[in-house]
């Protein structure tokens, strides 16, 4: 395996899902859910990268299929070299066997309170999936390095957090046993959706400091998702890490997470700065910066750039033309899929749709 | 206890509302010693105790606690609805525009009915409950219009409005079912429910929790506008400190269930002085601020059932002495516009410093 290939690949990929629809009849169009579309990403070792976007975007789906809980209906992904889904069928004599490829991608999911069995206690909860890949190891051997990790979150006495159960616990401290779970695994990438939203306030950036500090210390890497730019700013920022921008299925941006925020190219990145409170008082409420309010409805995604019924600078070139990836600067690290980004003189010298303006009014915008 | 003088001095005589000194002091709500207690096997819980405060007519007031600080126990107090075994204590006044006060703890069970919904109206977090999903929302409008014996066809035609005015379509969300919209398109119809029967107060708990951070900034600004358009007041409650920000003209932090501090937003954000508010806009993430400098809070809120002697945050705060153990801090008054319950706020800008990026 060569030092560069990156733990996990995605290429092209495409998740829809068939909705039920038309009843009894057999022949009726059956409504097609694009909840991923075209998406490609690389997760080399050690890397961490968050993705954002509003409820809708498909960035649940897109972390499902990531780890290989969701099956992609087109494209491929693979571990390491290896497609995941060729791995896992009958007789396929992969490279890597399809349950190292499971153990090595993990989940934090967002409800830690429903991932904990209520019915065991945290050592009996974290016991189960060691006695399940390390068979061989004692059951001293297994006791002593789960209280090692208790003890490492941070949950003090480890011998008393053990023998309680998820109801005796905080919500930051289930969370934490929902990490320790993920981690005893010994994971390449361990996937977080929402991990930190359901928190308070006060308690994220704690929670967010503990992951970060494991993911150096175990070389794991995180694809972390979350609604809320500010909390992906903090764990992808502090990792030197990548931040990644979802609208109704596609990645319309993705670049190293400072630069994505300091200079966002999408003007549905701006938008969702312009979403994140920020602590200033000097502007009161303004009017929201999109020309639709709400979300349009994946099964039938606009034509064109998805983007074009909202986007305060949306022309006629929008709504029927798909704006290409575009590389930001020389480096090539970061991407858009907008015209904006482009000299496209279709884009240009289109006109305007109803609301919009080709003028950029926010300060963001730096050329 | 010694947390009374909430308001400053000048209103110490209580029920009048004329001895303040600016007509913009123009009280809606008063509260007075406001408490909710629950008996429990291990003892009395007391998840309110003694809260003052006056929320002004037409003010935007934002109310900003930790889970279990007592903030929803506070909305609920507000409406005489704390449900039994609950104990409200204290006093609420609601002063209607034209007319006299309205003792709303001492309200009986009809008058409390129509006083909710037509005086005083709520929005609680979990819109996706509030529907009955076998009806649409035509027939919700209505039915509520019908209970509390208002013009039906007028009564629809302000639906419309309000609809419109939360940039929904009127017609299509009439004729709909709860569960053909979004969760934000919902939430802005409870919205426009709640506000039907022209309410003069809007008490929101948590309205935009559930909701991604794009539909939480597009209502928040809904609000303000929905606020200068009908000439309500809003009483808004939410653990999201930035959030609030944008929409409130005035702060109070719960800590422990009573306030730590009450101010003007502009204020409360450049300077707080109380070390709990510091430490939770240091804890918040947010874009400005430099990444070394966001610290989570040591230490878990207190249990309702065993609140520290002397002021409530001294086993968490940095800056505690003896003092602080022993003695509750009084409200104390750092501007005309800006209260706090600790006693060594004069020193909180050398111990404490903030790291939100915001300049003074």
């Amino acid at each position: 395996m060569s030092v560069d290939q990156p733990v996990l690949s995605l290429s092209d990929v495409d998740v829809h899902f068939e909705k039920d629809g038309g009843g009894l009849n057999p022949f009726a169009d059956r409504p097609t859910i694009r909840a991923v579309d075209g998406v490609s990403l690389d997760i080399g070792s050690n890397d961490v990268v968050a993705i954002v976007g509003e409820s809708g975007s498909g960035k649940t789906t897109l972390g499902k299929t990531a780890v290989g809980l969701q099956q992609p209906t087109g494209g491929s992904i693979s571990y390491r070299g290896q497609d995941i889904w060729a791995a896992k069928k009958w007789r396929s004599n992969p490279s890597i066997p399809y349950e190292e490829i499971r153990r090595s991608l993990q989940i934090i999911h967002q409800d830690p309170g429903a991932a904990l069995n209520p019915n065991r206690t945290v050592m009996s909860s974290l016991a189960a999936p060691l006695k399940r890949w390390q068979p061989d190891l004692g059951s001293e051997d297994r006791e002593a390095r789960i209280l090692h990790f208790i003890e490492r979150v941070g949950m003090s006495p480890p011998h008393d957090y053990a023998h309680r159960y998820p109801h005796q616990l905080s919500g930051g401290e289930k969370q934490r046993v929902a990490l320790i779970r993920a981690l005893l695994m010994n994971p390449d990438l361990i996937l977080a959706d929402e991990a930190v939203s359901a928190l308070d306030v006060s308690l994220r950036v704690e929670m967010m400091d503990l992951m970060l500090e494991l993911q150096s210390e175990f070389d794991t890497s995180f694809l972390f998702i979350s609604h809320d730019l500010s909390n992906a700013r903090y764990i992808a920022e502090h990792s030197g890490g990548r931040l990644g921008v979802m609208y109704l299925g596609e990645l319309v941006e993705l670049g190293p997470a400072d630069e994505v925020l300091q200079n966002p190219q999408h003007p549905y990145t701006k938008v969702l700065k312009w979403a994140t409170p920020e602590l200033g008082v000097d502007e009161g409420p303004t009017e929201p910066p999109v020309r639709e309010i709400d979300i349009p409805d994946p099964v039938n995604p606009p034509a064109g750039c998805r983007f074009h019924t909202r986007c305060p600078n949306a022309t006629e070139q929008c709504r029927t033309d798909t704006p290409p990836a575009a590389n930001v600067d020389t480096s090539g690290n970061h991407h858009v899929t907008c015209y904006r980004a482009t000299d496209d003189d279709a884009y240009w010298n289109s006109t305007p749709l109803d609301g919009a303006t080709l003028a950029s009014d926010e300060t963001t915008h730096d050329d | 206890m010694s947390n009374t003088s909430s308001n400053l001095h000048e209103r110490q005589s209580g029920s009048s509302t004329f001895d303040s000194q600016s007509s913009d002091e123009d009280i809606v709500l008063e509260c007075r010693n406001l408490s909710v207690a629950f008996e429990m096997d291990r003892g009395t819980s007391r998840v309110l105790h003694d809260v003052d405060i006056d929320i002004r007519r037409g003010e935007i007031i934002g109310i900003v606690g930790e889970s279990g600080s007592g903030k929803s126990m506070f909305a609920s107090a507000l409406l005489n609805a704390v449900v039994s075994p609950g104990r409200t204590d204290g006093q609420v006044t609601y002063h209607p525009r034209d007319g006299e006060p309205v003792d709303v703890l001492g309200l009986d069970k009809g008058p409390l009915r129509s006083l909710r919904w037509e005086d005083i109206s709520m929005v609680f977090q979990g819109a996706m409950s509030s529907f009955n999903p076998t009806m649409d929302f035509r027939e919700h409008f209505v039915e509520t219009l019908d209970a509390h014996d208002y013009d039906i066809a007028a009564g629809i035609e302000r639906a419309e409005e309000l609809l419109s005015d939360l940039y929904l379509d009127p017609q299509r969300v009439l004729d709909s079912y709860p569960h053909e919209l979004s969760g934000g398109m919902k939430q802005r119809a409870l919205i426009a429910l709640a506000l039907v029967l022209e309410p003069e107060v809007l008490v929101m708990d948590e309205p935009t929790a559930a909701l991604d951070l794009l539909m939480q900034r597009s209502i928040i600004s809904l609000l303000s506008e929905l606020r200068d358009k009908y000439d309500l007041t809003m009483v808004f409650i939410t653990h999201d400190l930035p959030l609030v920000t944008k929409l409130a003209d005035r702060i109070g932090v719960l800590y422990a269930f009573e306030f730590a501090e009450v101010g003007d937003t502009a204020e409360m954000v450049r300077d707080p002085k109380h070390p709990y508010t510091r430490a939770l806009l240091n804890a918040t993430p947010n874009l400005d601020a430099p990444l070394t400098e966001m610290r989570p809070i040591s230490g878990a809120a207190p249990d309702p059932v065993d609140v520290p002697t002397g002021c409530p945050y001294h086993n968490r705060c940095p800056m505690a002495t003896a003092e602080c153990e022993d003695i509750k801090p009084p409200m104390d008054a750092v501007s005309e516009t800006h209260e706090v319950a600790c006693h060594h706020w004069p020193d909180v800008d050398d111990e404490i410093p903030l790291s939100t990026g915001v300049q003074k």
